[in-house]
């Protein structure tokens, strides 16, 4: 089997005394769509931020694409892009200036930029916004744009944080065909995160489900049903998972904040 | 070339804003002419001299002050709605982020200082050796760059809009008040004095004062001195909180 384009090992993260991500271990192999599908809370946000250089991880170590995460962070930015959970647009400067930003913090050619970024607008469909303030977008509108600029740099790997909540049905459907393009055109390897079972299920070539910071199982759609031996993924998933209801639904560096607050209160 | 986006990005916002312009001029020049009319006339009375000359030197570092500490803001703003996770995941150095962007608020801040002198001029004010108003702006821009870097530091640090209002009213308000700004430290009380001669704002606002109306109370080399360590901490401080930050 070829090298993966994505290691992790025992990769751990402790804010206080909470365990956010324990000791989780998993590969991709290029080309692959890969799904991390868990309740809120489990601790998908943590981990695809460490795998971004966002958060820097207790213990563990992480390959991307050659680089190792933690020690050649600049090579390893080089090689994904990311769509974030929440915009991070800015708001206050176009659409074409927003990726021009991307495309220079890049260090894409001055020649292949103008290039580029119509290419990738004209894909998204925002080409003839491109003039107008991103603050003026609609919510599915920002969202194509970060895909456009998530993209931008040719990236290896592209890291898609629950991409579809918020979005209409439209968008949604739009931004699936755009994934699969890519995955099948430039064999581009695709992680995302995600709690739509469903989606997962249309999508992801393997999915791992994550539970308490812990992976609990990984396999393919049809792995996972034969596992649990269930009908369909749905039951597979709360038979692995639980049906209680959780109350975690801040993020796990959210959690700590508030719990660090609420120990200065006693 | 990073830089120079990152620069670019803060001169684009701040002048497609412009109520932030006329906000970051309006409160210097209400100061200006509040206190210029108001002590000017016992002030000369006094013995004192022209209170204008005094005063616009004090208003002019109120301006980079205030003008720097608050573009931090801008921080808080990309910290909350999410930009600064777009630069802290590209392949770029922290340092350089921080430099582009404290550049952008370094200008816009001396800017906003610049118009503030200028303006001053219909009071009356005119700088008494114009060879030295350009020395005076360099103590301006290096001032303003540290306490932008400071600022940035402080938004990396401080999580909401309303940490950082709590340090403006606790920290920067008392050290522009308790300072050299407004009125001349000799005629203050002596606990006052020791106060105000321990604060680093006096020294900043005595540089400029004595570059463009050839007042001092410390002496340029002593003002020089400690505006340039202050400057040092507050980079320092700003360069590694702006390292730490994490999303």
């Amino acid at each position: 089997m070829p090298k993966p384009i994505i290691e992790v090992k025992e990769l751990t993260k402790q804010y206080g005394d909470f365990l956010a991500v324990d000791h989780v271990s998993f590969s991709l192999q290029a080309g692959e769509i890969f799904a991390f599908l868990g309740p809120n809370g489990a601790g998908k946000s943590t981990t695809i931020k460490m795998l971004t250089t966002l958060v820097t991880p207790t213990s563990g170590e992480i390959i991307i694409a050659g680089s190792n995460v933690i020690t050649e962070q600049n090579s390893a930015r080089s090689a994904f892009g990311i769509v974030f959970q929440d915009p991070s647009l800015d708001d206050e400067l176009t659409a074409y200036e927003n990726l021009e930003l991307h495309a220079v913090l890049y260090h894409i050619d001055r020649s292949e930029r103008t290039e580029r970024i119509e290419a990738l607008m004209k894909l998204v469909e925002l080409w003839d916004r491109r003039d107008h303030l991103v603050k003026t977008f609609s919510g599915g509108m920002k969202r194509r744009l970060e895909i456009a600029r998530g993209l931008l740099h040719h990236p290896k790997v592209l890291f898609l944080d629950e991409p579809t909540s918020g979005l209409d049905a439209q968008t949604r459907n739009l931004l699936w065909q755009y994934v699969q393009r890519l995955n099948e055109d430039e064999n581009m390897t695709i992680f995302l995160t995600t709690h739509y079972i469903e989606e997962a299920e249309l999508v992801a070539d393997r999915i791992a489900i994550i539970d308490h910071g812990k992976i609990i199982a990984t396999g393919t759609p049809a792995d996972l049903i034969k596992q649990t031996k269930t009908e369909h993924l749905e039951a597979a998933y709360l038979s692995l998972t639980g049906k209680n209801l959780r109350d975690e639904d801040v993020s796990a560096s959210e959690a700590q904040r508030m719990r660090g607050r609420s120990r200065r209160n006693r | 070339m990073e830089i120079y986006y990152l620069w670019l990005r803060q001169i684009k916002r701040y002048s497609r804003s412009r109520s932030r312009i006329i906000g970051a001029v309006g409160q210097p020049l209400l100061f200006l002419l509040a206190l210029g009319y108001g002590i000017g006339s016992l002030y000369k009375r006094a013995g004192g001299g022209n209170y204008i000359d005094f005063l616009v030197p004090g208003i002019i570092i109120q301006t980079v002050l205030f003008g720097a500490i608050f573009w931090g803001i801008n921080v808080i703003w990309d910290k909350q709605f999410g930009f600064l996770k777009e630069t802290l995941v590209a392949p770029v150095s922290r340092l350089r982020i921080l430099t582009g962007s404290a550049l952008g608020g370094t200008t816009t801040t001396v800017v906003q200082a610049s118009l503030v002198f200028f303006l001053s001029f219909f009071l009356g004010f005119r700088p008494y050796e114009w060879a030295l108003v350009p020395v005076a702006l360099i103590v301006v821009v290096a001032f303003a760059f540290a306490l932008t870097c400071f600022g940035a530091g402080l938004a990396a640090v401080v999580n909401d809009f309303q940490g950082f209002q709590a340090i403006n009213q606790f920290i920067i308000f008392p050290l522009f008040f308790l300072s050299s700004a407004l009125f001349p430290i000799s005629n203050y009380p002596e606990a006052l004095r020791i106060i105000a001669s321990l604060n680093p704002v006096s020294y900043a606002v005595d540089a400029v004062r004595t570059l463009l109306t050839n007042q001092t109370y410390f002496g340029l080399a002593k003002d020089l001195t400690v505006v340039g360590v202050t400057a040092a901490v507050l980079l320092a401080f700003g360069v590694y909180a702006f390292n730490h930050i994490e999303s």
